[in-house]
């Protein structure tokens, strides 16, 4: 996807003015982005920068001081309990340490969300297939009546990936897909992201350290210093920067 | 000057830890009548909480029948008063004995279980993983805990009570000669509805608050494994604290209605 072509994009999501603070640490100090139908944007920035905040405040996890998040045209700030469990269907979002339930099985784990959201799925007797269509999507349907303390790290990293994909969600959020992962087990899990963005069209925000995965992924950056988008561009565009901030992370 | 500083930094900590814990409390109350109830979650904790701690409570309880009759037996003899033995520790036991001791036990095993639990899930972010997915955690895993230990504690103190007076049975027939038949119809004799129901409401109060205590300790956990440690921890000291006060002010409410 290029650029010029992004424009011509909706956006599926607006960040305008967001402001989030814990006491007198102020971490976003009016951070604005937009994601557009379709697009990975990666957003990166030094650890503890307000990256993951930001992704929190997004879903709902954490309350944003001030600022307006709109979501598929929905203000997060405005909607009801109900209204917002169902719009987190449409959002899938791959946890760092994967936070997989470790006293359910990889099967109760992809079911698990299944439970919850009859409106989009009626009601399931049996979610076989659902399930089996979620793990093999990530090569992992032997797993399915493993427990998670049996599971290595990559693996369960893509069956987190199975259960977010489980709902069919339009937009997914990667809370730095993959750290902690050897180079090959990255590298196989950049290939799925891709993958399921192809197959599923999904609009992705990815937050990483890992200029690799920033490279080959990427259809724009965001650059988040002291709180706000200190620059966005392309990949190609923020590697050439001459600016020792943005340096400082293609070094 | 110091002392006095760090005394009111701590009665600050105490304070702000109690308006914390009401406000939990209250949401729990808030939850709990909401739709839609996770009947099967809770069926699973009662039978998680119950059944593991019976071995447990019963091993305890007869213990304790055993060494209570053996250690009065001697003084009731000086006294001629052995035939007293029956319904002094079926009284004892019931009132008092049984429900603290199985509580205190239920402390250690259930709270301390349900902080470390609880705290794990929170510091690897499977709490927030449950609330992404549309479920309410608060709900899932809070309210069904406090039902729980709310519906268990009570059920397993009077499994305590009844294997301790069992105990305490064994031991006069032993060495008293007594048979169970009339062990037991002096126990039945001597024990009056007064004697039952204010500690059987008392018991649903300890259960509340061990399921209440170790489900705050547990949900706020801060991050780390450290923080893991420290709510299971606190979730037993905090609890068996709680459990004396509710005791005493059992106890107090009680004698108020006796002397009525």
């Amino acid at each position: 996807m290029k650029q010029t072509d992004i424009n011509s994009l909706k956006p599926v999501i607006e960040i305008s003015d967001l402001r989030k603070g814990y006491g007198e640490n102020s971490v976003l100090n009016g951070f604005n982005m937009k994601l557009f139908e379709g697009e990975n944007l990666v957003i990166m920035g030094k650890s503890g920068c307000g990256k993951s905040v930001m992704i929190k405040c997004l879903i709902g996890l954490e309350e944003a001081d001030s600022g307006t998040i709109m979501v598929m045209d929905k203000n997060i700030g405005e909607l009801k309990q109900e209204e917002l469990d169902e719009l987190r269907t449409e959002i899938g979002f791959l946890f760092q340490g994967s936070a997989l339930y470790d006293s359910m099985s990889v099967r109760e784990n992809l079911e698990f969300p299944l439970r919850r959201h009859t409106k989009k799925f009626g009601i399931l007797n049996d979610t076989t297939p659902l399930v089996m269509e979620a793990l093999e999507n990530v090569g992992l349907a032997h797993a399915i009546n493993l427990m998670p303390s049996e599971l290595s790290g990559g693996m369960k990293r893509r069956i987190a990936l199975a259960r977010t994909l489980i709902l069919q969600p339009k937009i997914i959020l990667y809370d730095e897909p993959t750290t902690g992962l050897d180079p090959i087990t990255s590298k196989e899990i950049i290939v799925l992201m891709m993958s399921i963005q192809k197959k599923y069209n999904t609009s992705s925000i990815i937050i990483t350290h890992d200029v690799d995965c920033a490279r080959v992924i990427s259809n724009r950056m965001i650059l988040l210093v002291d709180g706000i988008n200190y620059i966005e561009g392309t990949f190609e565009e923020l590697s050439i920067s001459t600016d020792p901030k943005v340096r400082a992370f293609f070094k | 000057m110091n002392s006095l500083t760090n005394i009111i930094a701590v009665f600050k900590v105490f304070l702000s830890e109690v308006g914390e814990l009401s406000y939990f409390a209250s949401r729990f109350f808030k939850e709990a009548f909401k739709r839609p109830f996770e009947f099967k979650e809770f069926l699973h904790q009662c039978f998680n909480m119950g059944n593991r701690s019976l071995l447990l409570v019963a091993v305890t309880g007869f213990i304790i029948g055993l060494v209570f009759t053996l250690q009065s037996r001697p003084t009731l003899q000086e006294f001629g008063a052995v035939s007293w033995m029956p319904s002094m520790v079926s009284i004892s036991i019931i009132r008092e004995i049984g429900p603290i001791i199985t509580a205190l036990i239920c402390a250690g095993r259930i709270g301390s279980g349900i902080g470390a639990e609880l705290g794990s899930m929170r510091v690897t972010e499977q709490i927030d993983a449950m609330e992404v997915s549309g479920t309410n955690p608060f709900k899932y895993l809070v309210v069904t805990r406090i039902l729980a230990t709310t519906l268990m504690i009570p059920i397993l103190v009077f499994f305590g009570d009844a294997i301790a007076i069992y105990g305490s049975a064994m031991v006069e027939n032993i060495k008293g000669n007594v048979s169970y038949l009339l062990y037991f119809n002096q126990v039945f004799n001597s024990l009056e509805f007064s004697d039952l129901i204010p500690t059987t409401i008392k018991t649903f109060f300890f259960g509340f608050a061990i399921g209440l205590v170790g489900c705050y300790k547990g949900y706020t956990c801060k991050k780390g494994t450290a923080g893991v440690g420290l709510a299971a921890n606190s979730a037993v000291v905090f609890t068996s604290m709680l459990l004396f006060i509710i005791d005493f002010i059992a106890v107090f409410v009680t004698n108020i209605f006796y002397e009525l």
